[in-house]
């Protein structure tokens, strides 16, 4: 792998200009039309013309399972996933067995993301331990770890506790981080199976009123303000959501909020089959707020799409709804699902795109050498995205383990070309290449 | 009978070209006569008899010979003696067809014990309806004796079935089409009633 | 029509063909000898994976009646009620040779995923699931209601609807299976259907289901009212804050004798009065309602064995391999064959 050095010939830069892209030692020695060969030298020459090339994606919600859940996924697989979908980092959730609330589970995964190779893995420390709600996780040892952890979550479990979430927000500004609160008012669900309205009254079904999510957003964002910090809000599912993250942005709340796929495409109306595929938490929510929910990405309100890649083996989906384990891949449709929601609707850009998929999430990951603009001098962490490509998702097909993908069946827009890491390709000709080594570049 | 609506009395005109009229109202009529007659002597008199008709022309039929059979003795009360016995239940061939709906079983207040039932119906083919209602009679009771009134015969028996009383014997052809009209189930009137044969498709 | 999942989708003509069955396998159950052989052979599984002793019977006697073999699977209490999956059930019985199966479950939406996860090639018929649907007891209601409104009106039940009748549901409806099989079906045949509980025990969504909602049901027994359906409360609801005490849903929402006299002064003199059971009495239904010449509890038993036997008649009797596509029961009369 030494001395590898690629040249990019004709991108779309974020879907506008058309140059040449060197990449060498890891980084983007040259961008420019018609790079001569006196600058390219014997790099290997990579066609791009129709391809749109973007920063490396950045996942800020990821469920690796492991450690724990190695029958769902591993690092292993779900990097090899996150490759193939355009990522080149990720942030795995801390809802592992055991939970990542320690410096020991954090930098185990840390040096099992690097040992993959396939992206960077930024493991995500557990706000309480056990995600109990009952005692702070040690933050500050995971922050210092070798992980260098800079988001927290329960995921999963809302920090439901309001002095539990008062603490844990006034006490990772020590270390600048960030609290990924999975907003779920714990009273208002018990037992929820799916979106509380016409369609849960249909099916018999408990509802996941849009209520629980808001009311908890709404003190969390008054939260964050009185105590002046950080706060980041996890697949925002609702249009009320959107408003109140809004009204907080207006006030200069500092608050940054997450959008999943699945919630900018598909609606509950899917829960009529009782197929659990399409059960999830929060939960598939009405057509109004998956076209509130775009508006907000459009406008900013919404800063990031989060994947929340949520795979399960097929006994916890091929069972009772009622007792369907809740969650979906979706790290290799990713970026086709918000291609069709988004930039085919004429809602965003190319270059939006790279902002909320890569740029915004570094940013609030603290995530150094990711999200980077496409220019000389910066890491070569870069996507190639055929967008004129059409393909029909196979869940079977995949490199997750997961074959929970909501939009099997479905014909969409847009395939990863390349993928490169450290401006090593992973992916080339939109199939797995080899790993990055780290140290032997 | 592949196709269940081949023997059907549908009460559709048939394509002139393709159909002849093998029994006109008037052929008709007289038949059920001479049946009742015949009914009438082999039970040396009306005592005891019980007509059932197999739904759906059977049962007109079995009301027609009623009336005819009051009309030759005064002791008889047509409506006393009729009945309809559903077979549908008993049919060995639920399986091969759509699903078939049952129909209504109704027997005079005096029920099946110790009568001499004639079981009536339109067209006696394979046997195998006459086998079900058999069945569905031994349900109901124990006749005396059970008779069989048809009146059309058009041979092909596929079971030991043989009627006691026919109105008329027709050798047909298996891919034929024999079609009853009457008007209590096809309506009109009661001149249109006629037995026609179809050329089979 | 393959399977009997919910009344939802039930056209009008399917509902009155299953009616109109049911009212010929009634006769059956007078006659000496209560059976017929048109199910000879086929095999039915009653599939509880809740207790259900009535509702179990009540298809074991349907079943047995049509000369099925009947397997009793109870679910509950066995190695499937953890551990085991709904699928490997399913593919046991597959392997079983089951023609029907009969499922009764605690999870809304358990029928619908046997009937369509390809796991099982037989008739699905839902026994009740969850909180979702019932659709065997609506049709028995509904064929109950039909039997007093034609004789009201001095018909014919057969080929009838219910179009006229006014219908009042009250109590849990939120937690009721039996309600929203019965607002479906009951829309789908011409009745008029009116909702009375709670607010506390109305689904979020309840103002798109094809009915009135109320809180009084005095006041919606004052508007006049065909029939009275006292839905079954559970005493635990009490304790999760659905309302304050029995005492106060009994006064506010229970069929006392206070509106069984409310009735006669309001001169609804043929007002029926029904309950899917097990009632308690004393909570939702008075004894002396559910004892009244008004009740048609005991109907309702009776005639919930003729319309399952109906439903496994109609399911079950057809071609061996109806294309799983056809969802519909013969659109023309059945005609006979002159055989």
């Amino acid at each position: 792998m030494t001395n590898a050095s690629y040249l990019i010939r004709s991108a779309s830069l974020l879907g506008t200009t058309t140059a040449d892209i060197l990449v060498r030692d890891g980084v983007i020695a040259a961008v420019g039309e018609n790079l001569g060969s006196d600058v390219v030298g014997d790099a290997t020459v990579i066609e791009a013309a129709g391809l749109v090339a973007l920063p490396g994606m950045v996942d800020l919600h990821t469920h690796l399972r492991e450690p724990g859940r190695e029958d769902a996924e591993t690092v292993e697989t779900g990097t090899r996933a996150a490759a193939l979908g355009g990522f080149t980092a990720v942030h795995a959730m801390a809802n592992s067995s055991p939970v990542a609330d320690t410096a020991g589970v954090v930098e185990q995964v840390h040096t099992l993301g690097r040992e993959s190779g396939w992206v960077d893995v930024r493991p995500v420390g557990a706000v309480t331990v056990g995600l109990a709600g009952k005692q702070l996780a040690e933050l500050g040892a995971m922050a210092d770890s070798r992980a260098r952890v800079r988001v927290f979550s329960d995921d999963g479990i809302c920090v439901s506790d309001p002095v539990m979430m008062r603490r844990a927000l006034e006490y990772v500004k020590a270390f600048d981080g960030v609290i990924a609160q999975h907003a779920q008012e714990p009273r208002l669900t018990e037992g929820a199976q799916m979106n509380e309205g016409s369609v849960s009254a249909d099916l018999g079904l408990a509802g996941w009123p849009a209520v629980a999510e808001e009311s908890i957003i709404a003190r969390d964002v008054l939260l964050a303000h009185h105590v002046g910090s950080r706060l980041h809000v996890c697949h925002v599912s609702t249009a009320g959501s959107v408003e109140i993250i809004r009204w907080a942005k207006e006030r200069g709340i500092s608050v940054t909020a997450e959008v999943t796929p699945h919630h900018l495409l598909l609606t509950e109306e899917l829960v009529r089959s009782y197929n659990p595929v399409y059960k999830v938490n929060p939960p598939l929510r009405a057509d109004s707020d998956v076209h509130a929910l775009r508006a907000a990405l459009a406008d900013g309100t919404i800063d990031i799409v989060g994947t929340d890649h949520a795979p399960h083996p097929s006994e916890a989906k091929e069972c009772e709804w009622a007792s369907a384990a809740m969650g979906m891949t979706g790290l290799e449709t990713a970026l086709s699902v918000v291609q069709e929601t988004m930039i085919e609707t004429g809602l965003m850009t190319w270059a939006d795109f790279a902002r909320v998929t890569s740029t915004k999430p570094a940013e609030i990951g603290l995530v150094e050498d990711q999200g980077r603009p496409l220019e000389v001098g910066e890491p070569a962490n870069i996507v190639l995205i055929d967008p004129a490509a059409r393909w029909n998702v196979d869940p079977y097909a995949m490199a997750t383990k997961g074959r929970n993908s909501p939009f099997a069946g479905l014909v969409l827009p847009g395939r990863v070309q390349a993928t490169f890491f450290h401006g090593h390709p992973t992916v080339l000709d939109g199939v797995l290449n080899t790993p990055y080594r780290h140290g032997a570049n | 009978m592949n196709n269940p609506s081949a023997a059907s009395g549908d009460g559709q005109p048939a394509p002139s070209s393709v159909s002849r009229v093998v029994l006109s109202a008037a052929d008709i009529e007289r038949a059920l006569t001479r049946i009742a007659y015949e009914i009438l002597e082999a039970n040396k008199g009306g005592e005891n008899l019980l007509l059932l008709g197999i739904p759906r022309r059977g049962f007109p039929l079995a009301q027609r010979l009623a009336a005819k059979l009051a009309a030759s003795d005064p002791a008889i009360d047509p409506a006393a003696i009729v009945g309809q016995l559903d077979v549908t239940m008993f049919r060995d061939d639920l399986a091969q067809h759509p699903t078939m709906a049952p129909r209504r079983t109704e027997l005079p207040a005096s029920g099946v014990d110790g009568k001499t039932i004639v079981l009536v119906d339109d067209v006696l083919y394979s046997g195998r309806t006459i086998r079900a209602a058999l069945d569905a009679l031994v349900d109901l009771g124990r006749p005396r004796a059970v008779r069989l009134a048809v009146l059309v015969d058009r041979g092909h028996r596929e079971l030991p079935i043989r009627a006691d009383h026919v109105g008329k014997n027709l050798p047909t052809s298996s891919s034929e089409k024999v079609r009853v009209r009457l008007h209590e189930i096809d309506g009109g009137t009661a001149a249109g009633d006629q037995v026609v044969i179809e050329a089979g498709a | 029509m393959r399977h009997l999942l919910s009344t939802e989708q039930l056209s009008r003509e399917n509902a009155i063909l299953i009616l109109d069955t049911a009212q010929e396998m009634s006769a059956v159950g007078e006659r000496e000898i209560k059976k017929l052989p048109a199910l000879r052979g086929r095999t039915v599984v009653n599939l509880f994976f809740e207790d259900s002793t009535r509702t179990r019977i009540s298809f074991e006697a349907a079943a047995k009646r049509l000369s099925a073999d009947v397997i009793n699977f109870s679910a509950k209490g066995s190695s499937v009620s953890k551990g085991e999956s709904l699928k490997d059930t399913a593919q046991t019985l597959e392997a079983m040779s089951a023609d029907a199966v009969v499922i009764r479950h605690w999870a809304s939406g358990a029928p619908a995923q046997l009937a369509n996860s390809g796991w099982i090639d037989a008739a699905v018929i839902n026994a009740g699931d969850g909180t979702h649907a019932h659709p065997t007891q609506a049709l028995l209601d509904a064929f109950t209601m039909r039997a007093h409104w034609s004789k009201l009106q001095g018909s014919s039940s057969v080929g009838a609807d219910l179009a006229g009748m006014r219908v009042i549901i009250a109590g849990d409806v939120l937690h009721s299976r039996v309600a929203r099989s019965n607002v479906w079906l009951l829309r789908t045949l011409g009745a008029h259907v009116t909702l009375v509980a709670p607010p506390t025990l109305l689904p979020v969504g309840v103002e798109h289901w094809p009915c009135e909602v109320s809180y009084d049901l005095d006041a919606a027994l004052e508007k006049g009212v065909d029939a009275v359906m006292m839905l079954r409360v559970q005493a635990e609801r009490m304790n999760a804050s659905f309302f304050p005490s029995a005492r106060e849903y009994a006064r506010r929402w229970g069929f006392d004798d206070a509106r069984l006299a409310k009735l006669d002064a309001l001169n609804l003199k043929d007002t029926i009065i029904m309950h899917p059971g097990p009632m308690n009495r004393g909570l939702e239904i008075s004894s002396a309602a559910a004892d009244s010449p008004r009740s048609t509890v005991l109907a309702q038993v009776r005639n919930g064995v003729s319309v399952r036997m109906a439903a496994l008649y109609l399911l079950l009797s057809g071609e061996m391999r109806e294309p799983a596509a056809a969802h519909h029961f013969p659109a023309a009369p059945p005609v006979k064959d002159h055989s």
